[in-house]
């Protein structure tokens, strides 16, 4: 196993990388609770992306899950394969209530809430290094988020489960550039109300 | 509306009071969801000035303008249509799933819901609706499930294109006439196909392009559409005691950040 980097993720900070297919990245919540939204895209046509409704009706139709678990292969708006979940303490990953951003922070708790930082802020800081903007914002999935949709439709952001140390593990199952912002979120229980710092391991076999 | 300076400083809370704020918030969002859905009755439309049939397996585009009401009718209960939708005059503010769901604390879309943008904007609301169930968790099908069949994902890029757009501006959409459920175990259900006779109808909360296509839901055991789709677009602006308007406390906000826009 050869290391190519290893790096901790300030709290609230935005990360990307590009993964050359077969690379693994472990995302640690080093503190616990910890929200980490992530973006997959083609590293070769960034218009090629991470496609969550094509994740989920593959996932489904095989009798899967509304989340996302060891096993899982996240897929792209052309149905390939991005990356895999090959390894998880953590048991599920949300990836249908999307990022915060100053705008829905607005809707969702308060006009007062505008200015705080968000998700989507880390996001377009990192899209704007490879020519991308808000066009190329989609829904992302949320490592470590607990987002229960309940049998009468209810969906909620509920307390994160992950311990301190717990962690994530892909590999890419194509050249890939992955968007990481460091959810500052303390509106909702998504980082237990305390965003904390993520170590991020990008290695190869 | 009320600003509190002090909160835009981040640790200005203590994780306590964050999340009594929160749990305040959702146990009114609760209080809303246990409460009947309003299912307007769909009188005569007013001032319609377009009718169309959109085909099995076809689609459609359409610029609407504020207050424009659309009404989407299925006749014979084919089992899906699948939506996007963009601001006409900023198209990179389209339709955002997550939000529309995470803002309304619901993933069941029905009268008095509004589908959000990414701007925390309302982009339509949902004036009136049968309740045949309205999908955007795992939403159209695309070429995966419909195996050359026409499909949801490529219809709404045509659409997108034919707006001068590209598979950058189409993301997670709506399936109409769709009703999913989730049980316990965090499975989703296909809760089979629409009855015949479903309709929403949708109220442009802005000036809009659309993209309507007439084909199913991902998890449909159908994989081909089965009747037409029958629009009707007419025009009526917002009553001053508009559902939609005051269905949420969130509605509220995402109004006021939408009516503003259009104030001068």
């Amino acid at each position: 196993m050869n290391i190519v980097s290893d790096m901790v993720v300030p709290a609230r900070a935005p990360y990307s990388a590009t993964l050359k297919k077969g690379q693994m990245m472990k995302i640690i919540d080093l503190e616990s609770q910890q929200a980490v939204d992530a973006l997959f895209y083609n590293a070769h046509d960034l218009s090629e992306r991470y496609s969550v409704q094509d994740t989920l009706a593959a996932q489904a139709t095989q009798g899967g899950k509304f989340y996302l678990e060891t096993g899982s292969v996240l897929l792209s708006n052309e149905g390939n394969a991005l990356v895999r979940i090959i390894a998880d303490t953590c048991g599920f990953h949300d990836s249908c209530a999307g990022a915060c951003s100053c705008e829905s922070n607005s809707v969702r708790f308060g006009h007062e809430t505008r200015f705080m930082h968000a998700c989507r802020e880390n996001f377009l800081t990192e899209l704007s290094k490879y020519g991308l903007g808000k066009r190329d914002l989609v829904s992302n999935v949320n490592f470590f988020m607990n987002v229960p949709i309940r049998p009468n439709g209810e969906l909620t952001v509920d307390d994160g489960v992950s311990k301190p140390g717990g962690y994530v593990e892909l590999r890419a199952e194509m050249d890939v550039l992955v968007l990481i912002s460091n959810c500052p979120q303390v509106n909702n229980p998504c980082n237990g109300f305390r965003p904390t710092p993520i170590r991020i391991i990008v290695s190869e076999s | 509306m009320s600003l509190e300076p002090e909160l835009s400083n981040l640790d200005r809370l203590t994780p306590e009071q964050y999340r009594a704020r929160y749990e305040a918030l959702q146990a009114k969002a609760r209080a809303r969801a246990a409460a009947p859905a309003a299912l307007a009755a769909a009188g005569a439309l007013p001032c319609v000035w377009k009718t169309e049939t959109i085909p099995p397996g076809k689609y459609i585009v359409q610029r609407l303008k504020r207050f424009d009401v659309i009404r989407i009718r299925n006749p014979e209960g084919t089992p899906g249509a699948a939506l996007f939708l963009w601001n006409a005059d900023d198209v990179s503010e389209r339709y955002n799933a997550g939000d529309t769901v995470k803002l309304q604390w619901t993933t069941v879309l029905t009268t008095g819901r509004v589908l959000f943008s990414d701007m925390g904007r309302v982009l339509a609301a949902i004036i009136a609706d049968t309740g045949a169930g309205h999908d955007s968790i795992v939403g159209p099908n695309g070429p995966a499930q419909a195996k050359g069949a026409p499909n949801g994902r490529d219809n709404l890029r045509l659409g997108a294109a034919k707006f001068g757009m590209t598979r950058r501006d189409v993301g997670p959409a709506i399936s109409l006439f769709s009703k999913i459920t989730t049980d316990a175990d965090g499975r989703f259900h296909y809760a089979g196909p629409p009855p015949k006779g479903a309709m929403v109808e949708l109220r442009a909360e802005q000036n809009l392009l659309i993209a309507l296509s007439n084909t199913p839901h991902a998890l449909s055991p159908v994989q081909e559409s089965s009747g037409a789709i029958e629009i009707e677009i007419g025009r009526q602006a917002p009553a001053a005691d508009d559902l939609c308007r005051h269905f949420t406390e969130e509605a509220v906000r995402g109004f006021e950040n939408t009516d503003q826009e259009f104030a001068r």
